[in-house]
Order: C-alpha cells, then sequence, then structure tokens
C-alpha cells in the first residue's frame, strides 16, 4: 500500500492569456511561487522538481527543463521530465505523486506549462510523414472526424456542442484566471451556432483558445500535508492508460484506455456510481463535443447517452447535480502541456474548499482528467478532502 | 531613450527540421508498391485483420506481419471532416474533405482527401475509388493518389461492413 499523498499548494498564472510577456521561466516561476506561498514553504523545502511540457517542438526550445531549473530553485536537486503529449499535465502530477507515496521524497515541487504565443502549435503538430499524405490540419482535423462519428451513433441535435462551450464560457466568467471572458452579450446561443466552420462539424465558438500559462502544485506527505497552512486534498486515485493512436477498426470514440483507465482510478477511491459519487470534475475538453463523449467514456452516463446530461443542465454549476469544468475548462484557457496539470490542481482547489466564484458548494470528492495524442493518453485522479 | 525601458518580447527564430527516414522493411515494399501504383497491406496473423500502411507488426498483439495482401483502389468513407482553414504551403484550398478511409479488403483507416464531389453529398458510409496522378509522377508516396472521388454506388452501413469484416478476418486467424 502506497503512503499518503496530498496537494498542499497550488499556484497558476495569474491570468492564461494570447500572450504574456514574460519569460518561460518566468511563467513557471510565477506559477510555483504561489504554490510554494499556499503550501506554506519555501524553495528551501522541496526534495525534487517534476516538470511537464507538450512537445519541444512547440515553442522550438528542446529540453526546457534544463533551462528552467535555476528559475524552479532545483538546482543541486532531482528534477525530471514527463512527456505524454496533451495529457502530460495530468500524468506530470501523478509521477510527482508517486515518489511521495513511494516515500521517496517528502515535499515535491511539480509544474507544467506552455508559451504558445512562442510557439506554432497547431502546425507543429501537422508535419509530414512518408507514408501519409500531408492533410492533418491540426488537433481538430484529426478530431473532427470523431466528432461526427459520434453525433452519428447518439443522434444527439447538432447544437449540443455549442451549449457545451457556452456553459463552459459562463463557468469561466467567475474565474478570474480564465482566458476567455467573454462579454455577457456574446454568450448566446444563435452566435454560437453561427459561429465561422473550421472543422465541420466543429466551429471556431466549438474550440479551445491558445493559451500561454502555468500550472504548479506542491504535494506533500501525510506528516507534512497535516501541517500545512492550507487545507490539503488528499489523492484517493491516480491512474494512467495509454493505446496506439491507429489499429484495426480502432473505438476512437470511446476509447478503451480511458474506460480502463477512470475504472482503475474509480476501484483506487472506492467510486461505484461517479456521476453520484464525485461532486465536481475537471475534464480536458478541448472541443465541445467531448464533453458528451467523456462524459459516457467516464461512467456518467450510458453509451450515446452523454448528451443529454449536457442538454439537461447536469454540468452547469447552477443547478447541474454533476458540475463539469467550474474553471471554464480548457474551452476557455489551453495552455496546452498546463491545461492537464490545471484539470488536477482545479480538482485538488474543489475540495480544498479554495476554488473562490467557481466553488462548487461543499464539493468533498473531485476527478481531475487529462488526454493527449490521438485519444490514446490518460491521466486521472480522485482527491477528497478527507484522508484516505 | 525609450528604448532602454521597452522589453524586447520577441523575435522572429524560424525552426527547420530535415528529416531521413529510414522507412523500415514493411513501409519500404509498402512504398515500393505504391510506386508500382498498387496498394499492398499487411495481415495480422493473431487477428488475421490487414492492415494499411503496415507497420511490420500487429498492433493489436504486437505479432510480426509478412503476409502481404494486395489491395484495391476502392473503399469506404468511415468519417470525415470538411476543413475550411487553409494548410500553409498546400495546394489544395478550402473548404475540402479529409476523410478516414477503409480500403475494401482492409480493417484500418487512412487520411487522404476526398474531392471532384459536391462536399455536401459526402456521407459516412460514402464508396470512393483512388483517382491516381500520371503514371510519370509516381513515386515512393501515399501522394500518387491525388484524391479519392465518390463512386455511384449507395453508401453502406459502416457498422454492417465492420461486422462482415469481423467475420471474414476470422478465417485468417492462425493458432
Amino acid at each position: 500500500m502506497a503512503n499518503a499523498c496530498a496537494v498542499v499548494g497550488v499556484g497558476q498564472s495569474a491570468r492564461y492569456r494570447s500572450k504574456i510577456k514574460m519569460s518561460i521561466a518566468g511563467l513557471v516561476r510565477e506559477a510555483a511561487q504561489e504554490a510554494l506561498k499556499d503550501a506554506g514553504c519555501t524553495w528551501n523545502d522541496i526534495d525534487a522538481v517534476i516538470i511537464g511540457k507538450a512537445p519541444d517542438f512547440f515553442e522550438g526550445v528542446v529540453m526546457p527543463e534544463i533551462y528552467l531549473a535555476e528559475a524552479l530553485g532545483c538546482v543541486g536537486k532531482p528534477m525530471l521530465r514527463v512527456h505524454t503529449a496533451g495529457s502530460v499535465g495530468g500524468s506530470t502530477a501523478i509521477v510527482a505523486a508517486s515518489y511521495v507515496q513511494s516515500g521517496q521524497f517528502n515535499r515535491v515541487l511539480t509544474v507544467a506549462y506552455e508559451k504558445q504565443s512562442e510557439s506554432n502549435a497547431m502546425w507543429a503538430l501537422s508535419s509530414k510523414q512518408p507514408f501519409s499524405p500531408h492533410l492533418n490540419a491540426g488537433a481538430g482535423g484529426f478530431f473532427a472526424p470523431i466528432i461526427r462519428e459520434y453525433m452519428r451513433r447518439s443522434g444527439a441535435p447538432a447544437d449540443t456542442g455549442c451549449k457545451v462551450a457556452l456553459k463552459d464560457r459562463k463557468h469561466a466568467l467567475r474565474n478570474p484566471r480564465a482566458h476567455m471572458h467573454e462579454k455577457p452579450e456574446d454568450l448566446d446561443l444563435e452566435k454560437y451556432v453561427n459561429s465561422f466552420m473550421l472543422w465541420e462539424p466543429l466551429r471556431f465558438s466549438e474550440v479551445c483558445p491558445s493559451s500561454d500559462g502555468a500550472c504548479a502544485m506542491v504535494l506533500a506527505s501525510e506528516d507534512l500535508a497535516k501541517k500545512s497552512p492550507n487545507p490539503p486534498a488528499w489523492i484517493h486515485g491516480a491512474a494512467m492508460r495509454s493505446e496506439p493512436t491507429m489499429y484495426p477498426w480502432r473505438e476512437e470514440v470511446n476509447p478503451q484506455a480511458g474506460i480502463d483507465c477512470a475504472k482503475d482510478v474509480y476501484s483506487q477511491a472506492g467510486i461505484t456510481n461517479p456521476r453520484k459519487e464525485i461532486d465536481a470534475a475537471e475534464v480536458y475538453v478541448p472541443f465541445s463535443w467531448y464533453e458528451p463523449m467523456w462524459l459516457e467514456n467516464l461512467g456518467f452516463a450510458e453509451v450515446n447517452q452523454g448528451w443529454k446530461l449536457t442538454e439537461e443542465g447536469a454540468t452547469f454549476i447552477d443547478g447541474g447535480d454533476i458540475p463539469w469544468n467550474c474553471s471554464g475548462g480548457v474551452l476557455s484557457s489551453n495552455p496546452i502541456g498546463a491545461s492537464g496539470m490545471i484539470r488536477f490542481a482545479e480538482a485538488a482547489l474543489q475540495v480544498r474548499g479554495m476554488a473562490g466564484e467557481h466553488q462548487v458548494d461543499g464539493a468533498k470528492t473531485a476527478l481531475g482528467h487529462a488526454y493527449g495524442g490521438g485519444s490514446q493518453f490518460f491521466a486521472m485522479w480522485i482527491v477528497r478532502s478527507t484522508k484516505p | 531613450m525609450s528604448d532602454e525601458k521597452t522589453m524586447v518580447e520577441g523575435f522572429e527564430a524560424p525552426i527547420s527540421l530535415h528529416y531521413t527516414f529510414a522507412a523500415g522493411h514493411a513501409i519500404s515494399k509498402f512504398l515500393r508498391s505504391m510506386k508500382e501504383g498498387k496498394i499492398v497491406g499487411q495481415r495480422s496473423p493473431a487477428t488475421g485483420k490487414v492492415i494499411v500502411p503496415p507497420r511490420g507488426s500487429c498492433p493489436e498483439s504486437g505479432k510480426p506481419t509478412t503476409e502481404e495482401v494486395e489491395l484495391g483502389d476502392t473503399g469506404t468513407v468511415i468519417t470525415f471532416t470538411v476543413v475550411h482553414i487553409p494548410i500553409p504551403n498546400n495546394p489544395v484550398k478550402p473548404p475540402f474533405i479529409v476523410a478516414n478511409i477503409c480500403l475494401d479488403g482492409a480493417d484500418q483507416t487512412f487520411i487522404h482527401l476526398v474531392s471532384d464531389c459536391n462536399n455536401d453529398d459526402v456521407k459516412i458510409g460514402t464508396r470512393v475509388k483512388a483517382v491516381w496522378k500520371d503514371k510519370a509522377e509516381w513515386d515512393y508516396s501515399m501522394d500518387n493518389i491525388k484524391y479519392f472521388k465518390p463512386l455511384d454506388e449507395a453508401p453502406v452501413d459502416i457498422e454492417k461492413l465492420k461486422a462482415s469484416r469481423l467475420k471474414e478476418v476470422g478465417k485468417y486467424r492462425h493458432a
């Protein structure tokens, strides 16, 4: 049995934006300092730093962790880089937690970031391959066909996706850090369904922004967590799974690796009915239709029924029984490498009662989720206000 | 001297990476066949499924794939998107269809253009056939196929297609 581990500090960029006037080093340091402050400790109290980001090719800085060691106060300390594409923020947190759970370290700083304004993520993802025509027009070009197939199978109304996006952008207005703060008059279904088409059936309104930003957490052992100044978020389960991007008749809408990962993390946390037992969820939804798809993949709804929860308002913070992405989610802020860690950190803030205006009243159990690559890497954790 | 107070926010530093790709046995055979205008996949000894382009092993079992299967150039649109944004340096102008196509006799999709049609007529299940470049232009490349063009056939039910393929491939499964 692993040792207990808790999130005792969370730090994020003051505001996720399309261009933060700060170096990458400044970006990660800002988040780390805030996490240290929340945890009531200093750089000297940190045993190791576990860092993650999306592909180096995005910003063109190769092995950036080496250059960031000084900014993160870890010269002379162990540092490890994690890399699992878009899910990296989640898996970085899980790797960091495993060092505490194993007893190797007592207090670990974990950080993830992306500076999209210094990069061209969309075209960095579209490099030519020798055995395929050069057509993969960014991440949207990959996911839109999967969304089309979901729409066919489920028979969901064509505007469910816009409703998801609208809901998350409404949530974002309660989160001062969210990148997208739309004017109230623009939060209008009519405007959303008429926004311009990017990758049919995906419209501009249904797609995440390109953001700069960083997220950090301080994870601590039981003894240290009990002494921390603010309430800890205890980790009750953490799981990762992966599968190939392509294989014969691959189930892309409802990937097996996601189903298996959820099953594992729920079993660790003793959860049998996620919709009833989880109070708040931060789930990686970069394209609107991934909310209903993941509602099904994560066991909150039966297959082909997830869209009904969105339509009923079940995932909205006001009146919904299972609020999803109260922070505004990836649809409102997407510093790619950090996006997974933000989900994990926001889940922790919910059970710590520190989510501010987007706090779900009395949240005691929360899910953090991230996925990446071609829906092939999954990372999830369950955090609670009580110790395991 | 306002310059002293102005932060340098960045400068353009484009990176260009030139790769030498070692194709390995499976992709080499596939690309050599493409140069001859033939699409050749490989059958998994474990599942009986036909993989194209082949990667030399079965992704489900990890077993090496050696049996070659020559495929035709007709297939089915399993799903697709209509891209409305331009791809830099690509002569194809939006809106254009990028489809996940499953060739007849194969069990794995690949992406390619569907063109020379009314975009609104393309559906999940639309039957398509490859339109090749002039033979003189053929190279070791999937780009030898310019695009796929819809056939004058009724769309197929892709769930039935999958079910019939899974039944069919069972015959080729080795112990």
